[in-house]
């Protein structure tokens, strides 16, 4: 055991750390962090600290997603409609049809992972490019969510439903917090320790290499669409909750901002490179700033601006590096 | 004759590599300089000094006797060095007339003066003597005709000394004979060229003067005139490795391992039909365009084919993809290993196992990292891959290296029958040395091994028996006896029947 951790002390340098992107942002989030905490009084506060964590858990869980879309050199544009769609769901199922709650959060998954199949499918069979098959799909779920809502939110959920949304554990830390990083741990799992992220990442490096080498790419891209799906239905079901109605105009714009939080974080929007950790610090640093800006008081009309400069010096740093 | 480039003391450093070691030669005006060396000796790092593409640490080049410090390419070739890399740099889309002049345009008041660039870029072409359709975009014209308009297009803005950074790698023997024939021409008119080439053949027919270079050091230059094949091999290596070629493996064995029946891949061809024996090289000839890659690929079930019946040691199987072929032992090793063959951003390590990574997993689902490792290290070991470490992207090893790479992944499942496209393609004398030992191992282990090949002299030293294609169809399949040689297989490759000698 001892043997192995210095062996893992000696592999890591310092300067083969610096060259990792996330390490950057990283950097750029405690510097962040430091000035909010010098400007502000309430920013250092156990209490603002949770509330960041929770702000940022919706669009933390669908960037998962989003990273391994990403990673395969693809997109997803449709996340925020699928999130809309497996809410309303949600709701019409509790609601609507009377299922228990926890049959009408399977179903929700179900509605998600199904859109991200076909996704995934017209991808990868039809050969037509994400880009526009997602394009095309943040239209199809809107659409059927407003139809089956007739455009009005959809109440009357049973009240033990909000834990999800609204409850603690241990007291002091939000569930929204902790199914993230339930979401996280389950990706950096995946990503690192299965055979199944070695072929996401390798297929986001050369495609026609890796089918080439006997591996089922097309079986794989669908897995990284479908994993999308269900991520954004886990914030469907979040944001259900949260708000206690299945919201058909949820999650509208929620897919750059999941984008966002991923290229923040280093992952080449090119493909093959990047990690599920570089997400979350993405995430929090979008959110620190979104928090940070609103406890100076700055309006939400500058913070889009801020945001906007933020993200593309962020790329900036990371293409300087690719070259 | 003067010298046009004089090259002195340049050292060039990379962090943890000297990839130029006080480097100095000279290059005279008019002539032809070859240069060589293996992959890694530094060719292209000096070639990118002159073209301004990299800056040397120290020492100076100088252009007609004025020092030279360019600080991009374009520098260069407005200066008079020109660079024609192997992958081009022309818009598919644009014809010649536009590609020759894009960037410097000529306009007549205010608009493009199309009629003026049609009738330079058709004196130049005249010039040297090559004929392009001007009306068709670049995308479809052969890869040679596209080399001569990157070639027209760099002589057009200044002609006074023009590298050519393998320039025959991809042409096709016809191809090259007029790439020759143009390179004569230029030469005639003064140019001087530096020619980068990996065969040796070319060498002696187009060459003036010789540089070798050897782990970034300066070896020799000499008049082509005064040297032989065996004499470049040893400047190459630094030593004598003898024969070029490995005594041939006699490990064939009377059992088919592999038979491909009625194999169609459209209506328009013919049947193929042809069996491997367990532990036999068969080498397969033929033009480009012959079909040999696509049969490959259709036996590997890369592309969609509209019959075929393969046997795996007289069991019928069913391969309708490349993860079948995997599961039946069955590997192909393209022909381009940069864009078919390895993930160049990932590490060697993951390169070689992301075939056989299901093959060691911990409780049936997570990767068993250490026994990974293992398993990597032990083919970098078997294989003589050189790399810093397994953690090395594959991007930056030399060509040779990266192709073992290839190779070790195949080596890292049990296989049956691997097909090498190309294998030693862009690759230099000492590594291929190595692959060709290897596929000798390989098949002493019971392994068959199909080679696509055209270079004829890899065909008949290594090849137990040599099937030659034409059109897409079998022409011969032929015992490799004392009775073959170079001319046989051209004979068949270019659409020839029956082979008597006698005529």
């Amino acid at each position: 055991m001892t043997g192995q951790l210095s062996n893992k002390i000696k592999d890591t340098n310092l300067k083969d750390l610096l060259k990792k992107p996330e390490v950057l942002t990283f950097a750029g989030l405690i510097l962040l962090s430091l000035f909010m905490s010098i400007f502000t009084d309430t920013f250092l506060t156990g209490r603002n600290l949770v509330n960041v964590a929770r702000q940022i858990s919706i669009n933390g869980i669908i960037a998962v997603g989003m990273t391994f879309v990403i990673l395969t050199a693809g997109i997803d544009l449709s996340v925020g409609s699928v999130m809309a769609f497996s809410g309303t769901m949600l709701a019409a199922g509790m609601a609507d049809w009377g299922l228990h709650p926890i049959l009408a959060i399977l179903f929700a998954l179900f509605v998600g992972a199904l859109f991200g199949l076909i996704n995934g499918t017209l991808i990868s069979y039809a050969n037509m490019p994400p880009i526009i098959v997602t394009l095309a799909m943040m239209e199809v779920p809107r659409g059927l969510a407003l139809l089956y809502t007739g455009g009005y939110p959809l109440s009357g959920l049973p009240s033990s439903f909000s834990v999800l949304g609204r409850g603690y554990v241990f007291g002091f830390l939000p569930v929204p917090v902790l199914i993230m990083a339930i979401v996280y741990l389950v990706a950096y799992i995946l990503l690192t320790q299965l055979p199944i992220g070695r072929y996401i990442y390798a297929i986001g490096g050369n495609e026609e290499a890796v089918r080439l080498s006997g591996i089922k790419v097309k079986k794989y891209k669908i897995f990284a669409y479908v994993i999308s799906g269900m991520t954004a239905a886990t914030s469907g079901i979040v944001i259900t909750s949260r708000l206690m109605s299945g919201q058909p105009m949820a999650g509208t714009g929620f897919e750059l901002d999941a984008i966002a939080a991923v290229v923040l974080g280093g992952t080449d929007i090119a493909g093959g490179r990047g990690s599920i950790i570089g997400t979350i610090i993405g995430a929090f640093t979008l959110g620190v700033l979104t928090n940070g800006l609103n406890l100076l008081g700055v309006s939400p009309y500058v913070q889009r601006v801020f945001k906007g400069l933020i993200i593309l010096v962020a790329i900036y740093f990371s293409s300087k590096k690719k070259k | 004759m003067d010298n046009i480039l004089e090259i002195k003391n340049v050292t060039k450093e990379f962090p943890g590599v000297l990839a130029l070691d006080n480097v100095s030669f000279n290059i005279k005006k008019g002539e032809v300089h070859v240069l060589i060396g293996e992959n890694g000796a530094g060719k292209s790092t000096l070639m990118k000094i002159l073209s301004g593409v990299y800056q040397a640490n120290s020492g100076k080049v100088l252009l007609n006797g004025d020092e030279i410090d360019f600080s991009n390419p374009k520098e260069a070739q407005l200066a008079g060095i020109s660079i024609i890399y192997q992958e081009f740099s022309l818009i598919p889309y644009l014809n010649a007339v536009e590609n020759i002049f894009l960037g410097r345009e000529y306009k007549k008041n205010g608009v493009l003066d199309k009629k003026r660039m049609k009738e330079e870029a058709r004196d130049l072409l005249k010039v040297l003597d090559v004929e392009i359709d001007l009306k068709k975009s670049v995308n479809q014209l052969s890869v040679a005709e596209q080399q001569f308009i990157e070639i027209a297009k760099a002589v057009s803005i200044n002609d006074n000394v023009l590298i050519l950074d393998e320039p025959t790698a991809t042409l096709t023997n016809q191809e090259t004979k007029i790439l020759f024939k143009l390179i004569r021409n230029l030469k005639e008119k003064g140019v001087t060229m530096i020619f980068i080439s990996h065969h040796l053949e070319e060498t002696f027919e187009i060459g003036d003067r010789l540089t070798c270079l050897r782990d970034g050091q300066w070896v020799g230059t000499e008049d082509i005139s005064n040297l032989d094949e065996k004499k470049i091999i040893k400047m190459m290596v630094g030593r004598d490795i003898g024969d070029t070629f490995p005594e041939r493996a006699e490990s064939v064995k009377k059992d088919i391992m592999l038979e491909v029946k009625n194999l169609k891949r459209n209506e328009n061809e013919d049947y193929i039909n042809f069996k491997l024996k367990k532990g036999e090289i068969l080498g397969v000839a033929g033009l480009v365009g012959s079909g040999r890659t696509e049969m490959a690929r259709a036996i590997i079930g890369a592309d969609k084919v509209l019959n075929k019946e393969l046997f795996i040691k007289g069991e019928k199987i069913e391969i309708n993809s490349p993860s079948d072929a995997l599961d039946n032992g069955i590997g192909l090793i393209p022909e381009n290993r940069k864009s078919q063959g390895l993930i160049l951003g990932l590490s060697v390590k993951d390169n070689i196992s992301i075939n056989s990574l299901d093959k060691i997993l911990k409780k049936g689902l997570f990767i068993n990292k250490k026994e990974e490792k293992k398993r990597a290290n032990d083919l970098v070991d078997d294989l003589n891959i050189k790399t810093p470490s397994l953690k090395q992207a594959v991007k930056n090893l030399s060509g040779g290296n990266q192709q073992k790479v290839v190779l070790a992944k195949w080596l890292g499942i049990e296989s049956n029958v691997l097909i090498f496209d190309e294998p030693t393609r862009g690759i230099d004398v000492g590594a291929k040395l190595e692959i060709y030992k290897l596929m000798n191992e390989l098949v002493e282990m019971g392994i068959s091994i199909i080679m696509i090949s055209s270079e004829l002299p890899e065909v008949l030293a290594m090849s137990n028996r040599i099937m030659v294609m034409h059109n897409n169809k079998i022409k011969a399949v032929l015992e490799n006896n004392d009775d073959v040689d170079q001319e046989t297989i051209m004979y068949y490759a270019t659409g020839g029947e029956e082979y008597d000698r006698a005529t």
